[in-house]
């Protein structure tokens, strides 16, 4: 069955060399397809599934997903995507394909590679991907994309950005309360303005809850690698507890895993990110920031399915449940009422906009 | 096992098939390890790689950089030297396009930014090498040893670079500006529509490198230096009782090397990319080893060997688009296999094969 849908690829690919009536004929084709979905939707959901799950003609939807250099299993911000992903399929069975780069000329190869392939919507993980995605998307109008972390301004694409700052913000004002040295860490991966915002939020969230609180701030380097070493990271949290810091957050993808182990050593706390980390060091890790790149994915999948696609600019906040703080049996010893208490009329302050967390991003500097 | 023993044919026809058939059994073997069909694998690589107008233009892409990074290193080979340095001198060798696309894009059509981004490349390229050059000739370090530790100097270089220096304020890549038209070469596609090249970053830089096979022929077997080298190569002592200086030859072999690496920049960064951005030389000149290796230092060769791997490149990214379960690091394996039996067994088959020919045309033929 796979073999025969592989050559039924290549046969048509080889049918069609020339790229840019291919993607006229895929419009027609598309405008058939989606009358032909509609009748069969009309006939039974239930029906259209398994026709669906059968790999026929008729699917609705071919979505697929383009990770970042890191690849899918980063435990971090694209694993976080394949969640996402996972579960549209595993709610839904509707398959998708996803792609991993090797090297920067392979991101807009992929990205057409989909496209041809009639697939949509695609979404591009990472900043890394706008310029490849600001092309193809132009390329075929009819598609729909989404990139997550930047914006792309096209009518055809969803980008999707979320409010990193709220939820350091939030995980700031966990930690000044809950140290009891008054000196906080923070760990960051890359030295880039996006990771800058995360420990500007979490700045200005530890000095609403203790305005005496001394922040320590490290960056692990300025490439690539600073995403992906451990060890560093580590060292970086080890050399904040000897100058007295007792909670330290990481924002460094990889490396942060180095940070929390390097917490639970130390028997101090860790914050985690991206993905809920509580339950890598029960007990020694106060809280993860979250950041739902899966929900994201799957929101465009889901969209798309449902004819619900909406393209622009999304921004995802606290008030929009994009950002958020985890709470479980991991961490619920550690979190106090009064803490949870203060949490909670800080999140009603920033999504009513009482008090408003500044974005780094927006004037690159932290006033704090 | 001296050359002669075999009919040309068999030395520079037969031994590179037979290499690449072992080549590609092995790796058949692994694909069927993991649960794939290799043969439907083969035809996905050949399809992906020859099989339409975009898959050749992706193939002759990287076979753009391989023939510049392949003479590098064949260059080297003449005059005895181990040059592996390919990475550093190409990454210094963008630096130079770089400058001279983003001192001139603005103002002239790119054929007069051209020549200043060949010149640019080759001069950085050749600054790089030249210090390893001088220590090997002045000092006896060796080569080997100081090539290979300035690609890190160079890796961090440019990481210091294109952190502070050439970032555009405000983003989040490590990388310039975008050229303007006058810093991009033509691609081939708007030159010759006729050949269906698609979106394949394949550009005008594929006729400099063809250029380049050229003049290093004409430099290696047609001119007096060009005899130094070899003779040096050859036999370094009696190079030296004729008259060849040693400090001038190995200096300015190491120059032309590092300058035939630093023009692989132009490929990359003028032809393609538009930018200068990290990491951008991603291995392609340690692979030059490898096919200089192949194709017995020799251009013609050469260009052959730069279109397998350019082949296998582009293929299989195919492949790992087309069957998910090779992923991106299988294909790393394949190509692992391809460059361990076409360079470092080389002449495995060897001694079996002049066994063969010399019963069957020696004097004392036996059936056996």
């Amino acid at each position: 069955m796979r073999l025969v849908c592989k050559l039924s690829v290549l046969r048509r690919a080889k049918e069609q060399p020339e790229g840019k009536s291919e993607a006229d004929r895929h419009v027609a084709g598309r405008s058939m397809e989606d009358k032909r979905v509609k009748k069969l939707l009309m006939i039974g959901a239930a029906a259209a599934t398994m026709l669906m799950s059968a790999g026929a003609m008729a699917e609705d939807i071919k979505p697929a997903l383009l990770y970042d250099l890191g690849g899918k299993f980063d435990k971090s911000f694209n694993e976080a995507a394949h969640t996402g992903a996972e579960k549209f399929t595993s709610d839904t069975g509707i398959a998708y394909r996803d792609f991993e780069i090797q090297n920067d000329s392979q991101r807009e190869q992929a990205l057409r590679n989909f496209a041809k392939r009639g697939m949509s919507p695609i979404v591009a993980i990472g900043f890394s991907q706008a310029n490849a995605v600001e092309k193809v998307a132009k390329e075929f109008p009819d598609l729909k994309f989404a990139i997550v972390d930047m914006v792309v301004d096209l009518p055809n694409v969803r980008s999707i950005v979320f409010k990193e700052h709220e939820g350091s913000y939030i995980v700031g004002k966990l930690a000044a309360m809950a140290s009891e040295t008054g000196k906080v860490g923070f760990v960051g991966g890359m030295d880039i303005p996006l990771i800058r915002r995360f420990a500007c939020g979490y700045k200005q969230g530890a000095l609403a809850a203790n305005e005496k609180v001394e922040v320590f701030e490290n960056m692990t380097g300025t490439t690539g690698a600073a995403w992906n070493d451990p060890v560093k990271g580590g060292e970086l949290a080890k050399s904040q507890f000897d100058r007295g810091a007792d909670v330290v957050y990481h924002a460094a993808g990889g490396t942060g895993i180095g940070v929390l182990q390097a917490a639970a050593d130390a028997d101090k706390l860790g914050i985690g990110v991206d993905s809920n980390q509580n339950g890598l060091h029960p007990g020694k890790v106060l809280t993860s920031m979250l950041k739902r790149v899966d929900v994201a994915v799957y929101q465009a999948f889901e969209d798309a399915k449902n004819d619900n696609w909406s393209s622009g600019f999304s921004v995802l906040g606290l008030a929009e449940g994009g950002v958020d703080w985890a709470l479980d049996d991991n961490n619920k010893e550690l979190i106090t009422a009064g803490m949870q208490k203060a949490v909670e009329t800080a999140t009603a302050d920033i999504v009513s906009g009482k008090v408003v967390v500044h974005d780094y991003m927006s004037d690159e500097s932290c006033p704090f | 096992m001296s050359a002669g023993q075999l009919p040309r044919w068999v030395d520079y026809g037969l031994i590179p098939v037979l290499n690449l058939a072992a080549a590609f059994l092995v790796s058949g073997l692994v694909v069927i390890l993991i649960g794939e069909n290799p043969i439907d694998a083969v035809k996905i690589l050949l399809w992906g790689s020859l099989g339409y107008g975009e898959g050749v233009g992706f193939t002759l892409f990287f076979a753009t950089n391989f023939i510049f990074t392949g003479l590098a290193v064949a260059v080297a080979f003449h005059a005895g030297m181990f040059n592996i340095g390919g990475e550093g001198q190409a990454y210094l060798g963008g630096l130079g396009v770089a400058m001279a696309c983003l001192a001139m894009d603005q103002y002239v059509p790119w054929w007069v930014t051209l020549p200043f981004a060949v010149l640019g490349s080759a001069l950085m390229g050749a600054a790089w090498a030249f210090i390893p050059a001088w220590l090997q000739a002045r000092r006896g370090s060796h080569v080997v040893i100081t090539t290979i530790m300035f690609n890190f100097i160079a890796a961090s270089l440019m990481v210091y670079l294109l952190n502070n220096v050439l970032k555009k304020a405000g983003s989040m890549q490590s990388e310039t500006r975008t050229f303007e038209d006058g810093g991009r070469l033509p691609f081939l596609n708007d030159i010759f529509p006729g050949f269906g090249f698609d979106y394949a970053p394949v550009n005008l830089s594929l006729f400099v490198a063809l250029l380049a096979c050229v003049l290093v022929w004409l430099l290696i077997w047609r001119t007096k230096l060009g005899f130094e080298i070899r003779s040096f190569g050859a036999n370094p002592t009696a190079a030296v009782y004729a008259g060849i200086s040693p400090v001038r030859t190995i200096i300015v072999t190491m120059l032309i090397s590092g300058g035939l690496a630093g023009m692989m920049a132009i490929n990359e960064i003028m032809g393609s990319q538009h930018r200068l951005l990290i990491d951008y030389v991603a291995g392609y000149g340690f692979v030059g080893i490898a096919v200089a290796l192949m194709g017995r230092s020799h251009p013609v060769g050469i260009v052959l060997a730069a279109i397998l791997f350019g082949m296998l490149y582009q293929g299989g990214a195919e492949l790992s688009f087309e069957m998910p379960a090779i992923t991106r690091d299988m294909i790393v394996v394949i190509q692992g296999l391809v460059i361990l039996f076409a360079g470092a067994l080389e002449y495995m088959f060897r001694p079996a094969l002049i066994r063969l020919f010399a019963s069957g045309t020696g004097p004392s033929a036996q059936a056996a």
